[in-house]
C-alpha cells in the first residue's frame, strides 16, 4: 500500500515545443494510499501511458515519481511492487491455478507453507478454491483475469494495483460480478487500486475519484457526483453520462438568455451573479431535462424525432424548432411517450444547468 | 429482401452450433440478434450470408431457394468487428470497390456522398492502416453500403470502439439504417444496444433462438426466464416463490397480490421464480408497494443511477436508484416494490405473468 | 429434400492437369517398384513372381539392420542439436528494426544453397591441404580425416548438416516468438521471473506449435538425408555414413538388386509414413488443447 505523487510530463520526442508533442502534459497528481482511482478517457489520451509510467515500466521524459516520499523513477516493476493486470489473461499455460498464483511468491523464494497460506487466502476472497488444481489455460476468460489478478494480490507488500482495461474481454453479465469483486477487495484489502478505461460505467462505478484525460491532458479530476453534476470542462460533460451533456449555444444579453434563437428568463440565481457578454455553452444533462407546459419562460419547443424505450427510461431526441440544435431528454417510462413530430417543451433552465465560457466551467 | 430461414440447424462434427430453428427477419428493418460470446450469433450470420450451408433446413431469399448457393451470387453485404477494409488501397478506393465491380458509372461522385454520409470525406486519400479504429470502421460501414446490398449483416462492428465512439456510431447507424432499404441484421451482446437500435430483436443463447419479435416487446414480455436473463442488464433479479391464493409468497419472504393464471392459482404447490428488474425497486414507498429490508452490500455510483447491491431475506438483490445515493456499507435499507411491475415465471421458465406497460411505445 | 448442393463442380476440372501429373510423376512409379518387389527379374525376358520372398530376405538382411541403426542414430543426433541450437539461435535475434531484416537475411543464406553443393563446400573445407577447417585442425595437432576415420566422419556430416538446416528451426521458432503479445514479458517482469523462468513458462510454451512442425520437418530430411553425405563421404569410410537412402541406392543401382531394393523401399515409404502419422497425430491433439484451453477470445 502506497502514495503515489506523480510530478511530471512524457514526450516521446527529444525536444517538445508545443502541446501536441507531449504524450502527457505536465500534470501534478496525488494518489492517496489506499483509494481507488479511475483514469478515464477515450483512445489516444495518455492513460496507458500514465499507468506505463506508475508501473516502470517505462519511464517519464521529465519529472519524477515518488511512493511513499520517495523517489522511484529509476526504478524497475519488480522494485517498485506494484501489480499489473492487463487487457486479456496473462497467465502461464503450462501451470495449474495454484502454481500461477504462487508464481510471483516463489520467485522471492518465500517458505512453502507461506504461500500456500497464502495462495488459499487469495484464491478465497477471488472465488477459486475449487479450482486450484486445475490446469490454468482451461478456463474462461473472468476466471483467467481473476487468476491475473490474484497474482497481484497474493505478495503481502504490494504497494499498488494498477488495471488497463481489463474488463475489455469479459461478456457483459459478468463484468457485473468482476466489479463488484474489485470493488470488495478494495474494502477488504485497503489496497491503492488505479484502473484505467474509456468506460465510463466501469470508471464511475470502481472509483472514488476519477480524472478524466484527453489528448495527454487531465481535465479534472473528481467524485463521481462531482463530474457528472458540475463538469468543469465540456468534455468532461460530454464524455461523462450516457447520452452526454446538451450543449447549446447561448448569448447573455442584459437581464435575459438568448438560446437556440428564443429569449429565456434567468431564474433568479443566475441573474443575481451575473453571466459574462459573449459566446456561452448551455450545458444541462438529459437527465435533468424535464418535459414542461407549453409557454414555459425555462423551456424551449422542440419537435420529437425519435422517443425510444430503454427499458428503464424514455430517451427522447428532439430538433429545436428554430434551429438546428438536438437535445435529448429522458424521460421516466411511467408516462406516456410522446410520439414522433410532437412539438414538446422541454425545459432547459433549472438548478443542474450549467453554462461554459471557451469550454470552461462559468462557477 | 425478404430472407426466409426455415429449420436450420448446423451440427459440426458431434457438437451442435445450431439447434434447429426458422427465423424471418422483417424485411427493410434492422433486426438484432442478442446473446452472449458463443450463443450461435456468428454462425446464424454465416448462413444467412451464404459462408456456410446448414447441416439441415432451407434458407429462402423472396421465395427462392439459396440454401447451397454460394456468397458470391448472393448480393449481401457483411461488417466484422475487427475492422476489415483493404491496407493497400485508398479510402477511396475501399469504398469504390463494389461500385467498380459492379461497373457503375460515377464512382467517384457517390464515393464522395458515401463519405460524407459516415463523415470521411476528408479521409480519401489515406490509406486505412493510418486512420483510427473508429475511422477504419466507418470505412468499412461505406463499403458496404455502396455495395447497395438488399442484405447487410453486422457482426459487433462497434465492440473495439471506446465507448464515447460506440454511441456516437451507433446513433449514426441507427440514421442510416433508418434510411436505407436494406434488412439490416446486427449482432450484439449487449442488452442496451439492442434497446438502442430499436427494431426487432432475437435473443439467442447456445445455439438456441428463443424470442423474435419488436424489441421493446421482447424485453417488457420475455417469454422464459432464459430470455429474461440474456436481455437485462443490470442483471434481473430472480427469486425464488411459491402460489398461494391470491398471488405469490417469495421465499423466506412478503407475500405479493398477483392475478396468476387459472391453472397455476389451482397449484399451490408449484414453486415459481419471480423476477423484478433492477429499475423496479424504488427507495420511496407507493401505494400498494411491498417492502423489502436489508442490508446494502455495496452500492454503485455511475453518475446518474446508483447501483445497490442490497442482501435481503429473500436473497441478493440489485436496485437501479435515479440520482446519486450515498450508502453506509452494512447499513440497513429498505426498498419497495409494486407487485404490479414483477415477472412470474413458472417451474420450467416459461412467462406466466408480465407487467403491465403504459399505452404507446 | 435437402437441398444442399455441392459448391462448384468447375473446382474438379481445374484440378484434372495436376492429378494427371501426379499420376505420371508418383503413382505409375510407384505401382512399377510395387511390380518389381514382388517378381524375380533375372532378365529382361524372364521374370518370375516370388510373392513376399523379397520383404522376407530384406527384412533378414543384417547390413539393412545396420544402416537402418545407424540412420536413427543420426536423425536423433541431428534433432538433439539443431532443436535447442535453433531455440537459441531465435531467442537470441533482434525482434525488430533493421537489424532484424538483416539478421534474417545473414540467418536464412545457407538454406538457399542446392543441396550437393552444401555437400562439396564441405568437402573441400574439410580437406586438410586446401580446406579452412582442415588445415586449422592439422595446425591443431588434430589428426583430421574425415575419408579415413569414421567417428570424424559422422561428425563432419553432422556438423554440416547442423550448419545447414539449424537456420530452418531458428526460423520457425523465431516466428513463434514474435507471437507473443509484450505484455506477457510485463507480466513476468513484475511477477519478478527470472530470464529463465521467462523462457521456461512463457516463451517455450507458445513456441510449442512451431517447434513441433520444426521436429516433424527436421526428423523426416534427415531420415531421408541423401545428398549431403554421398557427395561430401560417399558413404564411407567403409559404410560408416551409409545412412538408408545412400543403402538403397547402392542396392538398387550399383548392384542392380532390383527386387529387393523395390521391396525395401516400399518399406522405407511405410515406415516414413507411420512415424509422420503419429507425430502429425500428436501435433494435433497438442493443439486442439491448446485451443481449448485459450477458450472464447
Amino acid at each position: 500500500m502506497a502514495r503515489i505523487d506523480l510530478d511530471l510530463a512524457h514526450s516521446y520526442l527529444p525536444d517538445p515545443q508545443q502541446d501536441a508533442d507531449y504524450a502527457l502534459l505536465p500534470l501534478q497528481m496525488c494518489f492517496e494510499d489506499g483509494g481507488a482511482y479511475a483514469l478515464l478517457g477515450p483512445s489516444g489520451c495518455g492513460k496507458t501511458t500514465m499507468l506505463n509510467i506508475m508501473s516502470g515500466l517505462l519511464a517519464p521524459s521529465r519529472g519524477s515519481v515518488k511512493f511513499d516520499g520517495e523517489d522511484v523513477t529509476q526504478r524497475s516493476p519488480q522494485q517498485r511492487n506494484i501489480a499489473q493486470v492487463f487487457q486479456f489473461p496473462v497467465i502461464y499455460d503450462t501451470m495449474t491455478v495454484a502454481d500461477n498464483l504462487a508464481f510471483p511468491l516463489r520467485n522471492r523464494k518465500m517458505p512453502e507453507a507461506q504461500i500456500k497460506k497464502r495462495v488459499g487466502e487469495i484464491a478465497e476472497m477471488l472465488e477459486l478454491s475449487g479450482q486450484l488444481n486445475r490446469r490454468a489455460a482451461d478456463l474462461a476468460a473472468d476466471a483467467k483475469q481473476k487468476i491475473s489478478l490474484g497474482r497481484g494480490l497474493v505478495r503481502p507488500d504490494v504497494s499498488a494495483v494498477l488495471f488497463d482495461e481489463p474488463l475489455t474481454v469479459i461478456d457483459p453479465h459478468l463484468k457485473w460480478q468482476l466489479r463488484r469483486k474489485l470493488k470488495q477487495i478494495h474494502h477488504e484489502l485497503k489496497l491503492t487500486l488505479i484502473y484505467v478505461t474509456h468506460d465510463q460505467v466501469e470508471a464511475l462505478t470502481f472509483a472514488d475519484q476519477v480524472m478524466v484525460m484527453t489528448r495527454g491532458r487531465a481535465v479534472q479530476v473528481g467524485s463521481a457526483d462531482a463530474l457528472f453534476e458540475r463538469p468543469q470542462h465540456t468534455f468532461v460533460g460530454h464524455f461523462i453520462g450516457s447520452p452526454g451533456m446538451n450543449f447549446l449555444p447561448a448569448r447573455a444579453v442584459g437581464g435575459t438568455l438568448e438560446v437556440a434563437g428564443r429569449t429565456l428568463a434567468l431564474p433568479p440565481n443566475l441573474a443575481l451573479l451575473g453571466l459574462p457578454e459573449g459566446d456561452l455553452k448551455l450545458g444541462i444533462r438529459p437527465e435533468y431535462v424535464a418535459l414542461s407546459a407549453a409557454g414555459d419562460p425555462a423551456a424551449l419547443p422542440v419537435v420529437v424525432m425519435q422517443a425510444l424505450d430503454i427499458g428503464t427510461h424514455i430517451l427522447l431526441t428532439g430538433q429545436s424548432a428554430s434551429s438546428n440544435l438536438t437535445i435529448k431528454a429522458r424521460l421516466s417510462p411511467e408516462l406516456a411517450a410522446p410520439q414522433r413530430g410532437d412539438t414538446v417543451w422541454l425545459r432547459v433552465l433549472e438548478a443542474h444547468t450549467c453554462f461554459y465560457k471557451n469550454e470552461e466551467l462559468i462557477p | 429482401m425478404e430472407l426466409t430461414l426455415q429449420d436450420i440447424s448446423k451440427k459440426v462434427g458431434a457438437q451442435s452450433w445450431l439447434y434447429e430453428m426458422s427465423l424471418a427477419p422483417q424485411r427493410d428493418a434492422v433486426t438484432v440478434l442478442l446473446g452472449a460470446t458463443q450463443a450461435g450469433k456468428t454462425s446464424l450470420m454465416r448462413i444467412m450470408a451464404g459462408l456456410d450451408t446448414p447441416t439441415k433446413g432451407f434458407v429462402r431469399v423472396d421465395g427462392k431457394d439459396v440454401t447451397g448457393m454460394p456468397v458470391r451470387q448472393r448480393n449481401v453485404a457483411m461488417v466484422y468487428q475487427q475492422f476489415i477494409n483493404y491496407p493497400s488501397l485508398r479510402v477511396a478506393d475501399n469504398i469504390a470497390s463494389p461500385l467498380k465491380l459492379r461497373g457503375e458509372k460515377n464512382v467517384d461522385q457517390r464515393v464522395r456522398a458515401l463519405a460524407a454520409k459516415l463523415h470521411i470525406e476528408t479521409l480519401l486519400d489515406r490509406y486505412p492502416a493510418e486512420l483510427s479504429g473508429g475511422q477504419q470502421q466507418r470505412v468499412a460501414l461505406a463499403r458496404a453500403l455502396a455495395k447497395g446490398a438488399p442484405l447487410m449483416l453486422l457482426d459487433e462492428p462497434l465492440v473495439n470502439l471506446d465507448y464515447k465512439l460506440r454511441e456516437e456510431l451507433r446513433e449514426e447507424l441507427t440514421q442510416l439504417f433508418a434510411t436505407s432499404d436494406s434488412t439490416v441484421i446486427y449482432a450484439t451482446t449487449e442488452p442496451g444496444e439492442a434497446l438502442l437500435l430499436g427494431g426487432y430483436t432475437a435473443v439467442m443463447d447456445a445455439g438456441e433462438l428463443l424470442q423474435y419479435g419488436p424489441t421493446a416487446e421482447v424485453f417488457h414480455a420475455p417469454q422464459s426466464l432464459r430470455v429474461a436473463r440474456a436481455f437485462s442488464d443490470p442483471p434481473m433479479n430472480l427469486l425464488g416463490a411459491a402460489a398461494v391464493t391470491l398471488g405469490v409468497q417469495l421465499n423466506s419472504g412478503p407475500a405479493l397480490s398477483i392475478p396468476l393464471p387459472a391453472e397455476t392459482a389451482k397449484n399451490l404447490t408449484a414453486s415459481l421464480t419471480v423476477g423484478v428488474r433492477a429499475s423496479a425497486l424504488r427507495l420511496q414507498a407507493r401505494d400498494g408497494d411491498v417492502a423489502l429490508p436489508g442490508v446494502v452490500e455495496l452500492a454503485e455510483i455511475s453518475g446518474s443511477d446508483t447501483f445497490v447491491h442490497l442482501t435481503t431475506a429473500v436473497g441478493e438483490v440489485v436496485a437501479q436508484l435515479t440520482g446519486v445515493h450515498y450508502f453506509g456499507l452494512g447499513a440497513p435499507l429498505t426498498l419497495h416494490l409494486s407487485p404490479a411491475q414483477v415477472y412470474v415465471f413458472d417451474a420450467q421458465g416459461a412467462l406466466l405473468v408480465a407487467p403491465q406497460r403504459p399505452r404507446g411505445s | 429434400m435437402s437441398a444442399i448442393k455441392p459448391i462448384n463442380q468447375k473446382a474438379w476440372w481445374l484440378v484434372l492437369p495436376v492429378v494427371i501429373c501426379v499420376a505420371f510423376s508418383a503413382v505409375l512409379p510407384l505401382m512399377t517398384v510395387v511390380n518389381y518387389s514382388l517378381q524375380d527379374i533375372i532378365s529382361p525376358e524372364r521374370r518370375v513372381f516370388v510373392g513376399t520372398e523379397w520383404f522376407a530376405a530384406v527384412m533378414r538382411d543384417e547390413d539393412l539392420h545396420a544402416a537402418l541403426w545407424r540412420q536413427l542414430t543420426f536423425s536423433l543426433a541431428v534433432l538433439t542439436v539443431e532443436i535447442p541450437l535453433g531455440i537459441m539461435l531465435a531467442l537470441s535475434m533482434p525482434a525488430r528494426g533493421w537489424k532484424a531484416s538483416a539478421v534474417l537475411v545473414i540467418v536464412a543464406l545457407s538454406l538457399l544453397i542446392p543441396w550437393n553443393v552444401v555437400g562439396t563446400i564441405w568437402q573441400i573445407f574439410g580437406r586438410t591441404d586446401i580446406g579452412l577447417l582442415g588445415a586449422m585442425l592439422e595446425k591443431m595437432g588434430f589428426d583430421y580425416s574425415y575419408t579415413g576415420n569414421a567417428t570424424q566422419a559422422w561428425l563432419t556430416v553432422l556438423t554440416m548438416d547442423v550448419w545447414h538446416w539449424t537456420p530452418l528451426v531458428a526460423l520457425l521458432c523465431y516466428a513463434g516468438l514474435r507471437s507473443i503479445p509484450d505484455a506477457y514479458y510485463q507480466a513476468a517482469r513484475i511477477d519478478g521471473a527470472s530470464k529463465f523462468a521467462v523462457f521456461r513458462y512463457i516463451q517455450l510454451p507458445k513456441m510449442r506449435g512451431v517447434l513441433m512442425i520444426a521436429v516433424l520437418l527436421r526428423f523426416m530430411d534427415s531420415f531421408m538425408i541423401y545428398t549431403e553425405p554421398f557427395v561430401l563421404t560417399g558413404g564411407g569410410p567403409g559404410n560408416a555414413t551409409t545412412f538408408l537412402s545412400e543403402f538403397l541406392t547402392q542396392k538398387a543401382v550399383g548392384q542392380f538388386d532390383v527386387g529387393p531394393a523395390a521391396a525395401f523401399s516400399l518399406i522405407y515409404f511405410l515406415i516414413i509414413l507411420l512415424l509422420c502419422f503419429i507425430l502429425y497425430n500428436w501435433m494435433q491433439r497438442v493443439g486442439t488443447a491448446d485451443k481449448e484451453g485459450a477458450g472464447h477470445e
